[in-house]
């Protein structure tokens, strides 16, 4: 039973006529329906800055015949508006010979459950949550000259109405709390944030007191910073610290092995499926199956249920991340990465919770084996040029390495790489996988959709580093 | 095609008529509703074509000096009913802020609107095919252009309406047109690819197809078997495209947000020296047919023409009500941010530039966030172009450049050549003495 169309003017029934008739002889497609409730409360300089409920509604229309995609949106969900949208894919797609493929695979699988988590914690208890975070984070230090933190809630409800009467169903809660702080003494500032979340309500990350934690993680990372001086500039040897800065290996592999780059070759990676990419020991998934994480997902935006995909096993390259479409003319099977941002927007082959999982070694063996080289601890965000390769990421914790000892903070510089060739330069794989707090967000063809990372401590022979120091 | 101004007043008028009945004392609506048509070729086929239409309204109510607000994309009139309602209840519950208000009536833009925004001009699907085709066929023509990231051409139309319990409202058509070719570039084993676009109000104001196509296929041919070069100290020309980005960092560390919290590392510097002395910006929002340009921002405040620096100094912030009641200054109509935000041009041609040094590397492309904007650190990988005794002799990548904002904006020279390409533009810059990140 659709439940979005419960309160439109437009009935099932006359949408599955509206479907099946636009959808004929195409090779895919499917209306897409989207209900999102989207909250933000914020505090800024001392004071509850806002307070944002919003609501988005609307559908996303979709045929494609062979490669060619036509794709028609809109937030008036009527039979008037839908018949717009047909007459537009339909000017669009004029000759069309495919086969509809109307079977798609369903499972129950769950890995988080269906609340609203913007309504099981009142306003109230948000707005005196953040006083207190704005209070408990001042007076630690009077160095602490501005807090900013914040909640942001999501519930969105889709469904996906393919040619044929088949309905799929999902049902996404989606939470972040964050803390920004700046902190000055003597002169100079620095500010960090830091914040967690995922798919289940906001208590479950701030029982015991924990909402404390955030604020002293935000406070120590940016007092570290205050005592940081200027980074090196040029290749060294790079030790990264677990969890966070898997936006490398997001950035560095994640992105060339998604099947769209790869189907039209404008990836490095195109052409080295069974090639070795990485060295041995580095095994590489992308999971959307992991309970309650950000990047989790029970279907995939176009129905396909989700799953645990190795992309790197020992260092040999095994699989790239498809949606539909590029799995169909790639003669695959999709791997439930169709994702898009909201119904305005076509589905591409997106990453979920990227994973390099353990190895054997210690962090403190890698940093022991280092004479000269940076200690990188976390990053602000990263991105790659997926023809060229080339990456970079932003450190915001990094500390000097000299003679097997970590030394001073450095002042936060980029790291830039090269993607295909990175991964061969991992010297050690840690024993200590972490996965992120949960905040993080991918951007693709001016699409953001959540995602996670994991990874252990790694020890990479050779990047380059963007210091001012020669 | 899009909503005319009755239809947009309409539902403006009822949410803040609904939001005054239920208790608000003060409201804020925006109505808006956008047209777009993209298509999408690749490898000189059509790939894919994307139709949107956008509605929505976003409400913010006050009641004294408490405020909260909404937004939706369901105008369903049930729906707006239940959500205003929301929005006056959480605005009871959200503590004082004493400077929160609506913004001074007597900064309400009034007069004609003559900045032509809006072009009536609708292209069929298959004439945007067709202009974006042709720009690919004119960069394949070229040896080593082997692939393609995709291209496209996209039509957008909006209207607006601004209206509050102050007695403001107005509204305006604005019109884009974007043109984009990115293409792959292959030799040897190195490949590269690079792009060009164009976005402009006109259609006819927009680079011709064989132009846009010829620019791209250049800049990804002239990437191709890059080197690597060992950290050194250089003087640094930057491409207009990546020139701009200087600007961007310096509206967001001059926006009266980041002046009132402290959270810029330009934050006492006002009427001080920041620049070296040839140096000029301006921000105006009254440049006919500029991306940039509008008539009021987000509270219906009038643009106020701005010398954002002269001869160096730092004449003016950008002020909004909230933030500008902090530091006791008057909103200037920038609660949007900047609008057409350039600088002057300087006294050197692109030739005298790129001869100031008998090394120079001139950089193109940059990726990473690159600035902090609390302590002015910037740091970028980027690729480019070595330049020796004035002419290219090899392409860079996977490098970094570094310094702090501080120092590089004293250190910028400027280039004679200044066009209005985008909202926020540069003429060709010099940095001297840069650190580069290499071997």
């Amino acid at each position: 039973m659709s439940n979005l169309l419960k309160n439109t003017s437009l009935s099932v029934n006359t949408a599955d006529k509206i479907i099946s008739e636009t959808l004929h002889k195409c090779d895919d497609g499917e209306l897409y329906l989207e209900d999102t409730k989207f909250e933000t409360v914020t505090l800024d300089d001392n004071k509850i800055k806002s307070s944002d409920y919003s609501t988005d509604t609307g559908y996303g229309f979709r045929a494609i015949t062979d490669d060619v995609i036509a794709y028609s949106h809109s937030n008036e969900i009527s039979e008037e508006s839908l018949k717009k949208s047909s007459e537009s894919l339909k000017s669009i797609l004029k000759s069309k010979n495919g086969t509809y493929n109307f079977s798609i695979k369903k499972t129950n699988q769950k890995f988080y459950n269906d609340i609203d988590p913007i309504e099981t914690k009142s306003l109230n208890s948000k707005i005196e949550l953040l006083n207190s975070m704005n209070e408990y984070s001042r007076s630690k230090d009077p160095s602490v000259k501005q807090v900013s933190a914040s909640f942001i809630g999501e519930k969105k409800n889709i469904e996906i109405l393919r040619s044929g009467g088949e309905l799929l169903q999902d049902s996404r809660p989606l939470v972040r709390i964050n803390i920004s702080m700046m902190v000055e003494k003597d002169g100079r500032k620095e500010i960090a944030v830091y914040g967690v979340g995922g798919r289940q309500s906001y208590d479950e990350y701030l029982k015991d007191g924990s909402w404390k934690k955030l604020c002293d993680e935000a406070f120590r990372v940016a007092t570290t910073n205050l005592k940081s001086k200027p980074s090196p500039a040029g290749e060294m040897k790079v030790v990264l610290g677990p969890g966070w800065p898997a936006i490398l290996i997001h950035e560095a592999i994640g992105h060339g092995l998604e099947g769209d780059f790869n189907r039209k070759k404008t990836s490095a990676f195109h052409n080295l499926v069974g090639a070795r990419v990485a060295s041995e020991g580095v095994t590489i998934i992308d999971d959307g199956t992991i309970d309650n994480r950000r990047g989790s997902l029970n279907i995939d935006d176009e129905g396909t249920p989700t799953e645990k995909t190795v992309l790197i096993e020992n260092g040999i390259l095994k699989n790239f991340m498809q949606d539909r479409l590029n799995a169909r003319l790639m003669n695959t099977k999709s791997t439930g990465n169709g994702r898009r941002e909201n119904y305005k927007h076509i589905v591409l082959p997106r990453m979920r919770n990227t994973i390099m999982l353990s190895g054997n070694h210690t962090q403190e063996e890698m940093i022991k084996s280092v004479n000269k080289g940076i200690f990188a601890v976390s990053f602000g965000g990263g991105q790659v040029d997926i023809t060229s390769g080339k990456f970079v990421f932003n450190c915001t914790e990094a500390y000097e390495i000299i003679d097997g000892k970590i030394g001073a903070p450095l002042k936060g510089a980029t790291l830039i790489g090269d993607g295909p060739s990175s991964l061969k330069e991992v010297l050690m794989v840690g024993n200590d996988m972490m996965l992120d707090p949960g905040i993080g967000t991918c951007g693709k063809a001016g699409q953001g959709v959540p995602v996670g990372v994991g990874q252990p401590s790694l020890l990479i022979d050779n990047m380059t580093v963007g210091g001012t120091k020669l | 095609m899009i909503k005319e101004k009755d239809y947009l007043s309409t539902v403006a008028d009822q949410c803040l008529s609904k939001a005054k009945k239920l208790g608000s004392t003060e409201a804020s609506v925006l109505v808006m509703n956008s047209v777009s048509e993209n298509v999408n070729i690749r490898n000189r086929k059509l790939d894919g074509s994307t139709r949107s239409e956008n509605l929505g309204i976003a409400l913010t109510t006050y009641i004294g000096k408490k405020k909260s607000s909404i937004s939706s994309s369901n105008l369903n009139e049930k729906n707006l009913d239940n959500l205003i309602d929301r929005c006056v209840e959480s605005t009871k519950i959200i503590p004082e802020d004493e400077l929160n208000s609506l913004a001074d009536k007597e900064l309400y833009f009034k007069g004609d609107k003559n900045l032509d925004l809006y072009d009536e001009t609708v292209l069929e699907n298959q004439k945007k095919i067709d202009y974006i085709n042709e720009a690919e066929e004119e960069a394949f023509s070229k040896k080593d252009i082997v692939n393609t990231n995709g291209s496209g051409f996209g039509q957008n139309k909006s209207n607006f309406i601004l209206a509050n319990s102050n007695g403001f409202s107005d509204g305006y058509k604005t019109s884009q047109f974007t043109a984009y070719c990115e293409v792959v570039s292959k030799n040897n084993g190195s490949m590269e690819r690079d792009y060009e676009y164009s976005s402009k109000r006109f259609y006819d104001d927009i680079l011709k197809p064989k132009d846009l196509g010829a620019k791209a296929a250049e800049l990804a041919l002239n990437k191709l078997n890059p080197k690597k070069i060992k950290s050194e100290k250089l003087n640094i020309v930057f491409d207009k495209r990546i020139a701009k980005s200087f600007l961007s960092a310096l509206s967001s560390a001059i926006s009266s947000s980041a002046i009132a919290k402290g959270t810029t590392f330009l934050k006492d510097k006002l009427n001080e020296k920041i620049f070296s002395d040839k140096i000029n910006i301006q921000d105006k929002g009254d440049i006919k047919k500029a991306n940039g340009s509008r008539y009021f921002d987000s509270e219906g405040v009038k643009i106020k023409p701005l010398d954002l620096v002269k001869n160096g100094d730092l004449k003016n912030l950008l002020v909004d009500t909230y933030n500008g009641k902090k530091i006791k200054m008057q909103s200037n109509g920038r609660s949007s941010g900047p609008t057409n935000l350039y600088f002057l041009n300087g006294s050197l041609s692109f030739k005298e530039l790129i001869n100031s040094n008998k090394r120079i590397l001139y950089i193109n492309e940059t990726i990473g966030r690159g600035s902090n904007l609390i302590t002015g650190d910037y740091s970028v990988g980027a690729s480019g172009l070595m330049i020796e005794n004035g002419d290219f002799s090899y392409p860079v990548s996977e490098i970094t450049i570094a310094g702090n904002l501080n120092d590089i904006f004293k250190n910028i020279s400027l280039a004679d050549d200044l066009e209005f390409n985008y909202a926020t533009n540069s003429p060709t810059m010099l940095v001297e003495g840069m650190i580069v990140g290499g071997k």
